[in-house]
């Protein structure tokens, strides 16, 4: 079956994030072939030069903090998704990005546009959006 | 000068910054000097809860080992002398008012605010 989430939120600034991520951790343990259109602000989600730091007001180094980074869940789900029978199809709205500077991507996603996901969602049994607020 | 710092957008990006973003900068803004205290409104008055448990959060083989612990950050807060303040009502309207809290916050009613707001000389709403 595939479905099909579009997100606009970007990183370190929603708990709708977390939550989109917890859904897509969901359905690539069940196999499921999932598309997602980062759209907006999610596109930094899957920007390469995302980097942890260590963190004063907690005295933690950066092992010890070890500070969440999305590219890195991101690239954790589409190895997950292929170990279940599954895939992730992560597509950057390429304007947004280009808007945003942010092209340096990680590794499995991809450039696209509004029409790509018209086309994956016509091509799934749902489509999730889960839009900025 | 004494600045108020008015949380009321809650949870907003924790699990990923692992904190507060505003109890994070007071934290950062009293070490650089700053003398502040905090109201917590709306949904942010569950940071003085000391029940609250986000740990477990994984994605694969990543798994967070550092999680946010909101109200130890609130209490590190007041251990550095911070007044950190409930609205009362908002409290109350989630039911929270007999749940463990953090010691050492101060519940405010609504109609006192103005007086607290008083005493500060800026007001900085987040």
């Amino acid at each position: 079956m595939k479905l099909t989430f579009a997100l606009m939120d970007p990183p370190f600034e929603s708990e709708r994030t977390t939550t989109f991520f917890r859904l897509l951790a969901l359905a690539a343990t069940r196999g499921y072939e999932v598309n997602v259109f980062a759209y907006e602000g999610a596109v930094h989600l899957a920007f390469d030069r995302q980097k942890p730091h260590g963190n004063s007001v907690h005295g933690t180094d950066v092992p010890t903090e070890n500070h969440p980074l999305p590219k890195d869940w991101l690239q954790e789900l589409m190895t997950l998704a292929q170990q279940h029978g599954g895939r992730i199809d992560w597509v950057n709205c390429g304007l947004c990005v280009d808007e945003r500077g942010v092209n340096e991507a990680v590794e499995g996603t991809r450039r696209g546009s509004p029409g790509d996901f018209w086309k994956m969602a016509q091509a799934s049994a749902n489509v999730l959006t889960i839009g900025t607020r | 000068m004494k600045v108020l710092q008015i949380v009321e957008s809650a949870y907003r990006g924790t699990l990923e910054e692992q904190d507060d973003t505003i109890v994070w900068l007071t934290h950062c803004l009293q070490a650089a000097g700053a003398e502040q205290s905090v109201l917590l409104k709306d949904n942010a008055v569950n940071y003085v809860l000391t029940g609250e448990d986000s740990s477990g959060l994984s994605f694969g083989r990543w798994q967070q080992t550092h999680p946010p612990q909101i109200a130890s950050q609130i209490a590190a807060l007041i251990s550095k002398n911070v007044s950190v303040n409930v609205v009362y009502e908002d409290l109350e309207a989630r039911g929270l008012v007999d749940v463990a809290r953090v010691a050492g916050v101060n519940l405010v009613a609504r109609r006192n605010l103005p007086q607290l707001l008083e005493e500060h000389d800026q007001v900085w709403h987040w």
